[in-house]
C-alpha cells in the first residue's frame, strides 16, 4: 500500500453501529445526493458528528461495525465527511468490502484503549497506529492482498478503469 | 476432503478446485440492484466508462423499496433506473411487481448459480441451492459491466435441524433462535449451510425465510441443498428445466456444526434493537403494540399470508393497533386474492398494500411515531430501521404477528393454533 501517514482526532463509537445509524432510512430520498446525505452521517449514533468532524479525523468503533444493509452510501458519506480511516474491532462483511471499494481504509484493530478525542497517527504501510495522546501503539491486521490492490488504485471503480477488468 | 455447498458452487464457476479462504474471480449468473442501490451502481458504471451490460437478460433492476414513490427525489431515481434498462437491455421490474429477492427466486435464480445483488438479503436465493450474496453498488456495477466478481471462498457453519416443529412454531422461530445462538456477527465472512432430517419436510417458503436471515448472523450466504422440494417448487412455477441437484459432499469440512432440536422450540421474538436479542414469546412481559407489519422478503409469501389470515378470519384487529399487510410479489398477491386470503385480512381491519418492501426500511407506508412499538415479520430491527430512531421494533413469525394484532400486545400464537 502507499506510504501514507494519516493524522487526526478520533471519534469513538460503541459496538454494532449499523448502516441504519450511519445512513438512516428516513433520508433514503437523499441517496442520489451524497453531499446532502453526508450532512446526516452517523446522525442516529451521534447527532452532532457531522458538524464536529474535520477532514482527516477517524471513526473508531467497537465490534461488528457497519452491520446491516449493503448501502454503499454508508462508507461513501463517511469518506465524504472527510474521515481518513475507520477503525474497529471487527467489521460486518459487506460494509468492509464497500469501504475498500470506495477507497476508505477500514482497519481491524483493538480499539478498546482509544477514547473520544484521542489524536492518532496511522501508518497504512507499516500497520501501526500511534495514539499520540496516550503514547501507545496499536497494530492493525493487514488487509488481504486483493484489497490492498483495490485500495491503492483508489477504489474499485479506478481499479476497473485502469485495468479494463479485474487484475487481482 | 469433500466440498461444502459453497465450495462446490464456486469451484464449478472457476474451473478449478477451490477451498475455504481461496480468492477467486468468478463469472456470475445473476446480477441485481434495487431502487435504493441501483442509481449509485448506474453512476459508478458511468465513472468506469462502461456503457454495455454484459448479460442483459440476467441483469435486473428492481423498483421495490420506494414503490409507489412517496417523493419526487425517489421518482427521479426511478427514472434513472428505467432509462438505464432501456439503454442497456437490462431487465426492469417496476412498481407493483414486488420485492427483488422474491422475484429473483420466482423468475431468475437456478440451483448452482452464483448471484450477486446490491442488497444484503440477496442471500435469500441460497434456499434454491445457489451461492447468493449481497454487495455494494460498485461491486454490482462491475457485475453489470463484466458479469464477474471476486470472492473469498467462505468457510461454512453447518446447521443441523432435527425434530418436528410444534404447532404455532415456524421456520422464522427456528431462525431467530439460531441467530440468538450464533449472534449478529458469529458467522461473519462465513456461509451457513442448512442440513439435517427436518429440511426434507420444509417447504420452499420456509427455506426462503431462513436463508433470507443468514446475513443477520453476519453470514455471506445461507445455503440449502436442492432436492425434491426444490424441484416441485420450480415445477409449479414453470421453471423445472433449471433444476439441478446441489448438495455438499458427506466428507466436507465445516468450521462448526450447530445442532438444533426443532421440537423443543417455542414462538420467538427479537427484541429492540438487535436481531440476536431474542426471547421466547412466553417469557415476555405484556408488550403493548401500536403497529403490526406482515410482509417483506422474509415473511411476505403466500404461506405467511395464509397463516395470518387463518388466525384473523372472523376476528378484528385490536382497537388502537394498525395492521399493515404487504404481499412479497404480484404472484403472491394474486394467489392470495384467489384464495380469499386478502379478503379475510382486509375484513379483519388490515391495510393491504401494493407488493414491495412496504414500511420495512422506513421510507414510507407505515413510519412509526415517537415511542411507538411495532411487531414486524421482517428480518431486522435496528434502531431507526422503520424511519424513526425513537421507536421500537420486535420481530416474529406471521402467526405471532397476526395473533398479537388481535390481542393488542405480543401474544403466543399457540393460544389460538391448538
Ligand atoms: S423487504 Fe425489507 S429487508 Fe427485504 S429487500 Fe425490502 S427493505 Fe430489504
Amino acid at each position: 500500500m502507499e506510504e501514507k501517514i494519516l493524522e487526526g482526532k478520533s471519534f469513538k463509537f460503541g459496538d454494532d453501529i449499523s448502516t441504519d445509524l450511519i445512513a438512516p432510512g428516513r433520508y433514503f430520498h437523499l441517496r442520489s445526493n451524497l453531499g446532502e446525505l453526508a450532512k446526516h452521517v452517523l446522525e442516529d449514533a451521534d447527532p452532532d458528528f457531522a458538524r464536529k468532524v474535520k477532514p482527516g479525523d477517524f471513526v473508531a468503533g467497537g465490534k461488528n461495525f457497519g452491520l446491516g444493509s449493503s448501502r454503499e452510501h454508508a462508507p461513501a458519506i463517511i469518506k465524504l465527511a472527510g474521515v481518513g480511516a475507520v477503525l474497529a474491532k471487527s467489521f460486518a462483511r459487506i460494509f468492509f468490502r464497500n469501504c475498500i471499494n470506495v477507497g476508505l481504509p477500514a482497519l481491524i484493530c483493538d480499539t478498546g484503549s482509544i477514547e473520544d478525542g484521542d489524536r492518532l497517527e496511522i501508518n497504512l504501510a507499516s500497520g501501526f497506529i500511534r495514539n499520540l495522546d496516550k503514547g501507545q501503539e496499536i497494530r492493525f491486521n493487514p488487509l488481504p492482498k486483493v484489497m490492498i490492490k483495490i485500495l491503492s488504485d483508489g477504489g474499485l471503480t479506478e481499479h476497473i478503469k485502469k485495468n479494463k477488468g479485474f487484475n487481482l | 476432503m469433500g466440498k461444502t455447498l459453497a465450495e462446490k458452487i464456486i469451484s464449478d464457476h472457476t474451473g478449478k478446485e477451490v477451498a475455504a479462504k481461496d480468492i477467486a474471480v468468478v463469472d456470475v449468473d445473476v446480477v441485481m440492484a434495487q431502487d435504493g442501490t441501483g442509481p449509485l451502481a448506474v453512476s459508478q458504471m458511468e465513472k468506469m466508462g462502461i456503457t454495455k451490460v454484459k448479460k442483459p437478460s440476467s441483469s435486473i433492476l428492481f423498483i421495490d423499496h420506494a414503490a409507489p414513490s412517496p417523493r419526487k427525489e425517489l421518482s427521479d431515481s426511478h427514472i434513472v433506473l428505467r432509462r438505464f434498462a432501456q439503454k442497456t437491455g437490462a431487465r426492469l421490474s417496476d412498481t407493483g411487481e414486488g420485492i427483488c429477492h422474491q422475484l429473483l427466486v420466482e423468475k431468475y435464480v437456478c440451483p448452482g448459480d452464483i448471484v450477486i445483488g446490491a442488497d444484503s438479503h440477496t442471500c435469500t436465493s441460497g434456499a434454491l441451492g445457489a451461492f447468493a450474496t449481497g454487495m455494494g453498488s460498485t461491486d454490482i456495477a462491475v457485475g453489470f459491466a463484466l458479469a464477474q466478481t471476486w470472492l473469498m471462498v467462505p468457510g461454512t457453519i453447518r446447521i443441523d435441524l432435527d425434530g418436528g416443529l410444534a404447532r404455532g412454531v415456524f421456520s422464522k422461530d427456528i431462525m431467530i433462535s439460531v441467530i440468538g445462538k450464533i449472534t449478529s456477527d458469529g458467522a461473519t465472512y462465513k456461509a451457513l449451510e442448512f442440513s439435517g432430517n427436518m429440511i426434507g419436510n420444509m417447504a420452499m417458503d420456509d427455506r426462503f425465510t431462513m436463508a433470507n436471515m443468514a446475513v443477520e448472523a453476519g453470514a455471506k450466504t445461507g445455503l440449502f441443498p436442492s432436492d425434491e422440494v426444490t424441484l416441485k417448487y420450480l415445477e409449479a412455477i414453470g421453471r423445472k428445466n433449471c433444476f439441478k441437484k446441489m448438495y455438499a459432499d458427506p466428507d466436507a469440512g465445516y468450521e462448526q456444526v450447530l445442532d438444533v432440536d426443532c421440537s423443543r422450540l417455542e414462538p420467538m421474538v427479537s427484541k429492540p434493537h438487535t436481531v440476536d436479542n431474542i426471547s421466547p414469546v412466553s417469557q415476555l412481559e405484556k408488550v403493548k403494540i401500536d403497529q403490526v407489519f406482515i410482509g417483506t422478503c422474509t415473511n411476505g409469501r403466500l404461506s405467511d399470508l395464509a397463516v395470518a389470515a387463518d388466525i384473523l378470519k372472523g376476528r378484528k384487529v385490536a382497537h388502537g393497533v394498525r395492521l399493515i399487510v404487504v404481499p412479497a410479489s404480484r404472484d403472491v398477491y394474486l394467489q392470495a386474492l384467489d384464495e380469499g386470503i386478502i379478503k379475510d385480512l382486509a375484513l379483519s381491519g388490515a391495510s393491504v398494500m401494493a407488493p414491495g418492501c412496504g414500511p420495512c426500511v422506513g421510507v414510507h407506508q407505515g413510519i412509526l411515531g415517537d415511542g411507538e412499538v411495532c411487531l414486524s415479520t421482517q428480518n431486522r430491527n435496528f434502531k431507526g430501521r422503520m424511519g424513526n430512531p425513537n421507536s421500537f421494533i420486535y420481530l416474529s413469525s406471521p402467526a405471532t404477528a397476526a395473533w398479537s394484532a388481535v390481542k393488542g400486545y405480543i401474544a403466543d400464537p399457540r393460544e389460538v393454533l391448538v
